[in-house]
């Protein structure tokens, strides 16, 4: 944990022993229990019991239309920007029910950082990216900035591609640059757990794997939740895989377990190419 | 067996290009006809007023003589009904755009709203006029002042300045929402930092096209009672004031031929201060246009 956290976030676990209701979750990140969602009237996902943990990469595999996305984004709350969504259930964050009442969705986001499929900065210069949101939780120190900025353009391993052009458009850079400054700007809020919607599928080869080594790199200080429709990708960065089918989860385990040895007949056929 | 037959192409590909010609026709007639309207206007109008056009026709109060009759009060108080028309709309506007695409629930009743405003931006001026007689005039008892005026024609505006805004803020890419809400920024920040400056020159140019449209109404300003015979400058927004499409309809409906030219004159001074707002409408486009 460095000492140099700007943002006034409580430590990773510190803040929560205080009322004992972490005692069951030694490292995990969120436990999910009995979890359903519903767009409509279509049960998205079905009694989703999932434990993650801290500072690994967990990957969710399934093939389309199986709530894996829908999943993700119900671990920052996002998914209830789209109208007409229900949930029953738990979701622990660090002890805590992020459905509760009084857990304000800009808290928990603060402290659970997203990046999204498509690279989506925003039409501001690169600096302003990255400030954007230390900006917003109130930082107007121009230094304490400029320090954020490099951090977490260095922690996005991207920072000696763009040193020199902070100022220019984050627009004028490759699809591939502008994912990894969607990464950075996620780092800048510091946050506990990093959540990855397919953040590779609209990148070619070489950027994909920069992301990859990334990932890796990130999951010594975050904990990394990634969806992902490529496989191998999943076996390459994870270390635990969830397979979703239908809006279940069919299996979660070791990645290495899953792919080598898996307990259910439908990840075998979905890992071996089967369906999906 | 195949479906295509290439002869068959060829054979029908002249019937094809003569269709296609006869429409291009039809359309580029369409465009001329147009445009052949707006010369001819422009071109009378021009040739009548051009010769009463000076520096003194805009010093100039209106008058009995019509070399003398100027267009002062007119412009000047045109001006001033844009000073409380243009923030009044603008304000309330974008406001409401904001509540309907960022804030309000999606559901019947905003549906509803949104279907009535599409509706209001296509009710007749004289109606928004005797609304303005009603509420700001006599209930209100502003009187035929420039805020009574000024309100009545924000109220016309209103429609055309919402929808505008909507279709703006809508065009923001849901992308960039996502992002600003994933990283916890409330509402409101997100509108500020994200969507207002994504969706400026949007809003300001369909703003400034309904501006241009309130300088030029003329049915609510009769309705409301703005007399044309003025000798004055008003001096704040509870005067009485007159207004240039006021001002040209006096002038046009008087006998005496000199007249006609004076009122060629005046529409000039109009159309030049319509060409003065659109020009703004677009270097505005210009300016803030970005690219996602």
């Amino acid at each position: 944990m460095s000492t140099s956290h700007v943002l006034d976030q409580k430590s990773k676990t510190a803040g929560y022993e205080a009322d004992g209701s972490l005692a069951s979750a030694a490292n995990s990140v969120y436990e999910t229990k009995q979890l359903n969602l519903w767009y409509g009237a279509n049960h998205a996902l079905k009694n989703i019991e999932l434990d993650i943990k801290e500072n690994e990469v967990t990957a969710i595999i399934g093939p389309s239309g199986c709530g894996k996305s829908t999943y993700l984004k119900t671990l920052n709350r996002m998914v209830e920007l789209v109208p007409s969504v229900k949930t029953s259930g738990q979701i622990l964050y660090r002890g805590r029910n992020i459905f509760d009442g009084d857990y304000g969705v800009e808290e928990l986001r603060t402290r659970v950082g997203m990046v999204f499929q498509k690279p989506n900065p925003f039409p501001k210069s690169i600096y302003d990216n990255i400030a954007y949101g230390p900006r917003i939780h109130g930082i107007k120190n121009k230094k304490i900035l400029d320090e954020i900025v490099e951090k977490s353009l260095r922690g996005a391993a991207i920072w000696d591609e763009v040193k020199d052009r902070l100022t220019e458009n984050a627009y004028s850079i490759s699809g591939g640059q502008q994912q990894r400054i969607c990464i950075a700007r996620a780092l800048a809020i510091e946050p506990d757990v990093i959540l990855m919607d397919e953040p590779t599928s609209a990148l070619d080869p070489i950027s994909t794997l920069k992301i990859e080594e990334l990932v890796q790199e990130l999951k010594k200080d975050y904990s990394i939740i990634i969806v992902t429709h490529n496989m191998q990708q999943a076996a390459r960065i994870s270390d635990r895989t969830a397979f979703f089918l239908n809006g279940e989860v069919i299996e979660y385990d070791k990645t290495d377990t899953i792919f080598s040895n898996p307990t259910d007949k439908r990840t075998e056929d979905y890992i071996s190419g089967r369906f999906g | 067996m195949r479906y295509i037959e290439h002869d068959t192409v060829v054979r029908r590909m002249n019937g094809r290009m003569v269709v296609n010609t006869i429409f291009k026709s039809l359309f580029l007639l369409a465009t001329l006809a147009a445009l052949m309207a707006l010369v001819i206007l422009m071109y009378q109008i021009v040739t009548q007023g051009i010769s009463h056009l000076s520096f003194s026709f805009l010093t100039n109060f209106a008058s009995r003589f019509p070399d003398q009759a100027g267009i002062k009060a007119a412009l000047i108080g045109s001006i001033w009904l844009m000073a409380v028309v243009a923030p009044t709309s603008i304000i309330l506007g974008v406001g409401s755009a904001l509540y309907l695409e960022e804030y309000a629930k999606q559901n019947r009743i905003t549906t509803f709203i949104r279907m009535n405003i599409s509706n209001l931006a296509g009710v007749p001026s004289i109606v928004f006029g005797l609304l303005g007689l009603t509420i700001f005039v006599r209930a209100l008892a502003l009187g035929n002042s420039i805020l009574a005026a000024g309100f009545t024609m924000s109220l016309l505006i209103l429609p055309v300045i919402i929808v505008a805004s909507q279709e703006a803020i809508r065009s923001v890419p849901g992308e960039l929402r996502d992002a600003s809400y994933g990283m916890g920024a409330t509402k409101w920040q997100t509108i500020t930092k994200i969507i207002l400056p994504a969706a400026i020159p949007g809003i300001l140019t369909g703003s400034i096209l309904a501006l241009s449209r309130a300088i030029g109404e003329t049915a609510p300003l009769i309705v409301i009672g703005v007399p044309v015979i003025i000798q004055f400058l008003p001096a704040g927004v509870m005067d009485t004031f007159t207004a240039l499409p006021m001002q040209i309809y006096d002038w046009s409906s008087r006998p005496q031929p000199e007249f006609q030219q004076v009122a060629a004159a005046g529409i000039i001074v109009l159309m030049v201060v319509l060409l003065l707002m659109n020009s703004v409408a677009v270097i505005i486009r210009n300016k803030f246009e970005k690219r996602y």
